[in-house]
């Protein structure tokens, strides 16, 4: 018993050593897996006010921008207003069949959020941005993250009371189903950790037509993302000879040095689908048992 | 001041210029990314305790990471940096730390040749087991060495300007203190 005290006494250095290396690279590896980690909750609340602060200060050389862009914004949406339509024959009107139960009533799927970008970074493998909503506004993970022009930045991955984290596709392990306009072919969008400036996109087969400058968009099958959302153009064209699908250098909408304003997206019906597609997998689990 | 009021403010000082002017800028490719921060932990003072180092780099490292969302990463480094620190200053300069008659290392305490030396490896090994444990993730290993590499020399030319532009003006070691 003694010599283990002493042991202990002699080589505390060593292992304290040990312990602290330990603790931070299973923080590290654990993180990785599921974006969890000890303390992280508390410490957004922390970096969240210094980023605040930080881009209160910034947001002053910034605004020159930000105006026009709002400006453009609210330029296209004036266009939109009845008031710029006359109507040409005022005999002939459009009745609306008043029956109580409408099968035709518009239902709302995706809710959206404005939410102002504190800390944003776009320098590393691992991009991250953070915003400054968070679970008290309802704020989830995996929303969707648009910018002011309503192209893709991102997804939620982490929530604390005030502020939220953002993947964006900057991120090695982000992944955003997209499809082409054109065409409507579907694949994915990945990051290479290379160049800030081009995306790939991956899993269009080489019988497509499609050319440089064609545009991206969120597909329609995904969950997380509201439909046909800008994500790039096409920059490059290149097929890869061994799997006979493109090698697609894709141009992001979002300049991710400069994003200030986001929309957080919510698709209000996602907890429906997902649990559709879990109840479909066990009920055709049971029938192919049944069936044999 | 005192040597932990100083110390604090150091911190705070480097990671605040680490995670809002260094991680912010352009940088010049994505191979060069410019550390500074770990500078915390080669000015800390010679009299700290082997244990006291330890603890000091541990949360530095994790402050730098709860900013930046990669817990542990720059922690692990940091805590590899203040084991090995106390080995290095003892081969540099064969002296027993009460001997010192500066308080932390520095161009003055230990001379240009030695101290750049002191610097130069911790940051080569900081350098290397961080990439090193990005590389697990992704990576290959060619990338691997032009980033040690590249950001050993940004953070070298960075810290020599660190060095040139704040003499820290080191009092003497008396008897009452």
């Amino acid at each position: 018993m003694l010599n283990i005290f002493l042991f202990i006494r002699r080589y505390i250095t060593f292992l304290a050593f040990l312990f602290l290396q330990i603790l931070a690279l299973w923080m590290l590896f654990s993180y990785n897996r599921h974006h969890k980690a000890v303390g992280m909750g508390m410490a957004h609340q922390f970096t969240g006010t210094i980023n605040k602060q930080v881009d209160r200060l910034d947001d002053y050389f910034h605004q020159g921008v930000e105006n026009r862009r709002v400006h453009r914004m609210n330029d296209s949406l004036l266009n939109l207003l009845q008031s710029n339509f006359s109507i040409p024959d005022t005999s002939r009107q459009m009745v609306v069949d008043t029956v109580m139960v409408d099968s035709t009533k518009t239902y709302r799927r995706y809710f959206w959020m404005g939410a102002k970008v504190v800390y944003n970074t776009v320098n590393f493998d691992k991009n991250y941005l953070q915003l400054d909503r968070g679970s008290k506004m309802g704020v989830k993970d995996q929303m969707a993250v648009l910018n002011s022009d309503g192209a893709v930045v991102g997804q939620v991955v982490n929530v604390s009371a005030n502020f939220s984290q953002v993947m964006s596709l900057l991120h090695v392990q982000s992944i955003v189903s997209a499809s082409l306009k054109t065409t409507g072919e579907s694949g994915r969008i990945r990051w290479d950790g290379k160049h800030p400036g081009l995306i790939s996109m991956e899993g269009i087969a080489r019988n497509v037509i499609l050319k440089v400058g064609d545009t991206v968009v969120t597909s329609k099958y995904t969950y997380n993302f509201p439909p046909d959302k800008f994500i790039g153009t096409i920059a490059s064209v290149s097929s890869d000879p061994a799997t006979g699908f493109y090698l697609l250098k894709i141009r992001p909408a979002v300049n991710f040095r400069n994003v200030q304003q986001v929309f957080i997206v919510e698709n209000l019906m996602r907890d429906e689908q997902v649990q559709l597609e879990k109840e479909t997998e066990k009920k055709m689990d049971q029938q192919s048992k049944t069936n044999r | 001041m005192s040597d932990l009021v100083k110390n604090i403010f150091r911190l705070f000082v480097f990671i605040l210029v680490q995670v809002y002017v260094l991680n912010k800028i352009p940088h010049l490719h994505r191979f060069v990314i410019p550390y500074l921060y770990f500078l915390f932990v080669l000015w800390l003072p010679f009299s700290m305790t082997r244990i006291g180092l330890l603890i000091a780099g541990f949360g530095c490292g994790l402050l730098l990471d709860y900013f930046t969302n990669s817990p542990g990463l720059h922690a692990a480094a940091c805590v590899l940096l203040a084991y090995l620190r106390p080995f290095l200053i003892t081969l540099l300069i064969p002296k027993d730390t009460a001997e010192f008659q500066y308080r932390e290392p520095s161009p003055r305490a230990m001379g240009w040749a030695p101290y750049l030396l002191y610097v130069f490896i911790l940051t080569l090994l900081h350098h290397s087991y961080l990439q090193f444990l990005e590389l697990l993730h992704l990576g290959t290993f060619l990338d691997f060495l032009i980033k040690v590499l590249a950001t050993t020399g940004i953070s070298m030319l960075l810290i020599i300007i660190v060095e040139l532009l704040f003499p820290r003006k080191m009092r003497f070691r008396t008897n009452t203190s």
